[in-house]
């Protein structure tokens, strides 16, 4: 059942599109904000909150690769892999983290506290080589760093 | 409409001739040139995705480099040059199919669309012919997608023509495309049976083996081994071409035969997968008999029981032949000789024979037209009276459903933008709502795209209609005091509109709205304009039937109950389907004998006395008049077999050996019964002119059912002689069971497959149009019988029905049509029967016992029902709905008032 925070906030979201359709995605992103992922009751429940059929609403979550289909960790590592992060050390930066989480790409750590995903550009070229956690940007990022920054995070 | 002109355009520095209008693609491909491509397609338009038909343009003659661009996004224009094998473009037109098939696999030796696969045409097209990708393949897990539809995501070469089909056209809404580059897919949200009545088309859409048919690939066969005969569909009234395909004595699949003012393209799920009872175990394959009623059949030789149906036919007293609206003009026609017009019987009751007379009259004195299916898609405000229209005329539901679009292009011109250009119109109309009106009792799937509907029973509905003519003849007398709040908005859409339609059907049993249907049409007539009319009715032959003017099935039961009817003939007929069965049972019983020709075994074949088991439409011919009063010729498939005859052949040498008559010692033809017909009823005169390629013999001789590269012929009987058989002889089409004769393009009513130098797959069929989506080349076929007489001044009916007193604890019981499940012949195919539903009585949500499964009880015909209830929403109020043709459900007319209570359940 969708709460009655995320109604609200999916009819606000509403009021400013031409169709239902065209507020799928952010109602997606509304209840992703509020469940760290969109399993397929979910999406489910959208869609007949929408009038969209199932097909119609997944049609857009599986196009957007951060709409998560997949149960994700408490936290969401984003690592850059475009040209300047990779100039700058992203791959050693990848190995780090693969030590440390025990992950590769695409997966969760066992304790369920991260998932680690590469992206191909997170904007910030300047600080290469960045990650992003949840919504925060750290960058430029030393292996050194590493520890430090993930210990923020529970 | 669009204005077109002739221009002239240089293709590889030659001047050719092209019209506007048109995209340069479809201009290429008419003027013979083979230009690879995907995404477009006829019926769907261009997008401009795969990048397929690449050529290239020159600004001026001096231009020598030139620029790529794609000519199915190119308007033709007055002196466009372009190239379409300057070298440049031709590598990149292999690299675009080179990339298209990185992914996917190498399986076309165990690949059902093997050898009618576009995309292999395209791959040799282009001359992609060494691959040099060197790394995995994605791969994809497949989905259950229902009984009709074989998924195989791996073949995917992501054109998005299945859900440009399945959505735009179709309006389904759950087939989809999911994710992004390399990992698209397109399937359902999660597995399940494809909703859309039209899934079916899916198998010919796709350029590749990614939807295939489920019920061929359970029996599949190689499709040049296909034996194909130009077909009409059995399954309802429209009459939709087909080409069913046999190996080793079964039909194999149907595939759509394209008839441009029919069916078009695309077939419903009903007419394409419904071919399996042909080969099903509910047929009759063996003569069976009883000398006397108390005794079991029991098998008999066809030469015998033959003799035995003759020593009857001799006796005396009268002989009644029971016809059918499944049965072919010519077998009918057979039987009404044989027995003579006096004791012919049409097989329907005195409602329905009363409703189809109806429908017979209001299409034949004008002066509305009658219009074809593709006719009624270019209307442009139609109101539906009455028909659920995607369970009784699905192919009828297809063109309206795409109204929409029709306006969006009309609106789309006036800003320049053409009709080609699929994505920017539909973009730029997505709000147009068509002028379609849909008056039932209940929600239909065509709802969604009609701009109003109105849910409301048969007898209200016929006075909204009325009440529509009397807004449009304001001066009419009969004008119902309180219009319907809607008649005005309606009555104004017609007014307003150049091309206006109206329909409706018999399959509400309301004469008075058929009645209300003609009269609105005659009323737009006054006002000058020119209307379409179209009145579905329930079986391929059903208007044939009509035509024939015979009495009706009550008349053959009072007959009977008044005095002794020696012999009763039922031609392919379940008389149990038809009326309550008692009153069978007491008809069957007054019968001295009844004798009984049919393809499949029914309740009524198993009470006959004789059993003749008769061949299915694969193997015979004769002709079929649709709802249009079109007469459409089907061909048979395969030859019939030597223990099942044909049902008017045997009917013709049933009368030649009891009286003697006709032409003795000779094998009785289709040709003779169509002369015969001609001649006994005006209306059929056309009939009697023989196939194009009869009345001239083409070179080469008749044209072969079976295509160059069938396999085995000379095999099959090596065994035995290696010396070949001779063909069987088909005296009765200008086709031939071989490989061998007509060469070339055959008349466009002759044509067994669609092939083309270089195309295997059914876009072949570009090869036959003059321009891709017109007409055949060869002009149309199929004679229509009904041109009317110029607009007589004939009267409206103005007959209000009178008002329905609903007691308390009564609904008015209403029929209710399946798709899967209403008619007879498709049940008996597996994959259809699966998807009917069980018997339910329907309730609007608001009715005092709506309870989802909730059993109840309701008299009617004196029988007393057990229902569980379907709680619909959108049913009109005070209504309950019967699923009519299921097995539990038993025949009454409706409507009828009924009182409901509880069952003892609950």
């Amino acid at each position: 059942m969708l709460s009655p925070e995320e109604i609200q906030e999916i009819q606000t979201a509403l009021a400013h599109c031409e169709s239902n359709f065209a507020a799928g995605l952010d109602a997606l992103k509304i209840v992703q904000r509020r469940r760290g992922w969109i399993s397929d009751e979910t999406l489910q429940e959208v869609a007949r909150f929408l009038e969209m059929t199932p097909a119609e609403l997944d049609s857009v979550a599986t196009f957007y690769s951060l709409i998560f289909r997949r149960q994700v960790g408490r936290h969401v590592i984003l690592l850059c892999d475009s040209v300047s992060c990779w100039v700058m050390g992203y791959e050693s930066l990848f190995e780090a983290l693969k030590k440390r989480l025990g992950i590769g790409f695409g997966q969760t750590s066992a304790d369920g506290r991260f998932t680690l995903l590469p992206h191909p550009c997170l904007g910030a070229c300047e600080r290469a080589p960045v990650m992003m956690i949840d919504d925060e940007l750290y960058g430029p990022i030393e292996e050194e760093m590493i520890e430090k920054i993930l210990a923020r995070y529970e | 409409m669009e204005i077109t002109e002739t221009v002239s355009i240089h293709i590889d520095g030659k001047p050719y001739q092209a019209q506007t209008g048109r995209n340069l693609l479809e201009a290429c491909l008419a003027l013979g040139f083979d230009v690879p491509h995907f995404c477009w397609h006829p019926a769907l338009g261009s997008v401009g995705a795969c990048r397929q038909c690449a050529v290239k343009r020159f600004r001026d003659e001096n231009d020598q480099g030139g620029e790529i661009i794609m000519a199915c996004m190119t308007p033709v224009t007055p002196g466009l040059r372009i190239s379409i094998h300057d070298p440049e473009v031709l590598r990149f037109r292999a690299a675009v199919i080179e990339w298209l098939m990185i992914n996917h696999p190498h399986d076309c030796p165990v690949c059902d669309e093997g050898g009618e696969c576009h995309l292999q045409d395209m791959t040799v097209m282009t001359g992609h012919t060494r691959r040099e990708y060197r790394f995995r393949k994605r791969t994809h897990r497949n989905q259950y997608l229902g009984p009709f539809i074989h998924h195989e995501m791996n073949r995917c070469i992501q054109c998005y023509r299945c859900v440009r089909f399945y959505r735009n056209i179709a309006g389904g809404r759950d087939l989809n495309v999911f994710g992004a580059h390399d990992h698209v897919y397109f399937g359902r949200h999660q597995d399940g049976v494809l909703e859309s009545e039209f899934s079916g088309n899916l198998v010919e859409i796709c350029p590749t083996g990614t939807f295939t048919d489920k019920t061929q690939k359970a029996h599949n066969t190689r499709i040049w081994d296909l034996q194909t005969a130009p077909s009409i569909c059995v399954h309802c009234g429209l009459g939709c071409n087909t080409l069913p395909g046999e190996r080793y004595g079964q039909l194999r699949r149907v595939r759509n035969r394209y008839h441009h003012e029919i069916n078009g393209y695309f077939l419903c799920d009903r007419g394409r997968f419904g071919y399996e009872f042909v080969n099903s175990d509910k047929r009759l394959r063996t003569p069976l008999y009883r000398p006397e009623r108390n005794i079991a059949q029991r098998e008999m030789r066809l030469e015998e029981l033959f003799q035995q149906a003759v020593l009857r036919l001799k006796n005396p007293g009268t002989i009644m032949g029971i016809g059918s609206p499944r049965a072919s003009l010519e077998a009918n026609y057979a039987l009404r000789s044989l027995v003579g017009p006096e004791n012919f019987y049409a097989g329907v009751t005195a409602d329905e024979h009363a409703l189809l007379e109806l429908a017979r009259t209001i299409l034949t004195q004008g002066p509305a037209r009658a219009v074809s299916v593709q006719e009624a898609a270019r209307s442009d405000a139609v109101l539906v009276l009455g028909e659920d229209l995607t369970q009784t005329a699905p192919l009828l539901a297809l063109a309206l459903g795409g109204l929409g679009y029709q306006k969006a292009v009309a609106q789309a011109r006036k800003v320049q933008l053409p009709a080609w250009d699929d994505a920017a119109v539909r973009q730029f109309g997505q709000e147009a709502k068509p002028a379609l009106f849909i008056a039932t009792p209940q929600p239909t799937r065509l709802d969604q795209a009609a701009r109003t509907c109105v849910r409301a029973a048969p007898h209200e509905i016929a006075a909204l209609g009325l009440a529509v003519q009397a807004e449009l003849s304001k001066d009419s007398a009969a004008a119902p005091e309180a219009p319907e709040a809607l008649a005005p908005d309606i009555a104004q859409a017609l007014a307003k509109s150049e091309r206006p339609l109206i329909v409706t059907g018999t399959s509400l049993g309301s004469p008075a709205m058929v009645q209300a249907a003609a009269d609105i049409a005659r009323a737009l007539c006054r006002l000058g304009k020119s209307v379409g009319l179209i009145c579905c009715v329930p079986e391929c032959n059903s208007m044939g039937l009509a035509l024939l003017q015979a009495k009706n099935l009550s008349a053959a039961f009072q007959k009977a109950s008044e005095g002794r009817v020696d012999t009763v003939i039922v031609l392919e007929n379940d008389l149990y389907r038809r009326a309550p069965a008692q009153a069978v049972d007491a008809f069957l019983q007054k019968a001295g004998a009844v004798m009984v020709l049919d393809h499949l075994r029914t309740p009524t074949s198993l009470k006959a006395d004789m059993v003749i088991p008769v061949a299915t439409f694969a193997q015979t011919s004769g002709t079929l008049v649709n709802n249009e009063g079109r007469a459409q010729r089907f061909h048979a498939v395969f030859p019939a077999d030597e223990t099942i005859p044909e049902a008017f052949r045997l009917l013709v040498e049933l009368k030649q050996a009891a009286f003697g008559q006709g032409r003795p010692h000779l094998r009785p033809v289709l040709e003779d019964q169509r002369l015969e017909l001609s001649r006994a009823f005006p209306v059929f005169s056309g009939l009697a002119e023989p196939l194009p390629s009869l009345a001239q013999p083409a070179p080469g001789g008749k044209v072969p059912r079976q295509s160059m590269g069938y396999s085995g012929r000379t095999a099959i009987h090596a065994a035995v002689s290696v010396h070949e058989p001779k063909p069987p002889h088909d005296p009765d089409a200008p086709l031939a069971f071989s490989m061998e004769g007509y060469e070339g393009q055959p008349p466009p009513e002759l044509i067994t497959h669609y092939h083309a130098p270089g195309w295997n797959s059914v876009q072949a069929l570009l090869k036959y149009q003059s321009i891709a989506g017109g007409p055949l080349k060869g002009g149309s076929y199929g004679r229509r019988l009904f041109l009317q007489a110029p607009a007589a001044q004939s009267d409206f009916f103005e007959k209000l029905p009178p008002a329905i007193d609903l007691k308390a604890a009564e609904r008015l019981l209403v029929p209710l049509h399946h798709l899967f499940g209403s008619e007879e012949l498709s049940m008996a195919a597996p994959a259809v029967a699966q998807l009917a539903p069980l018997p339910y009585l329907a309730l609007n949500p608001e009715d005092p016992l709506a309870e989802e499964g909730r059993e109840v009880l309701l008299t009617v015909a004196e029988q007393t029902l057990c229902l569980k209830v379907k709680v619909m929403p959108g049913l009109c109020r005070g209504v309950a709905g019967l699923p009519m043709g299921l097995a539990g459900i038993p025949v009454v007319a409706l409507p009828a008032q009924v009182v409901l209570t509880k069952g003892d359940a609950t």
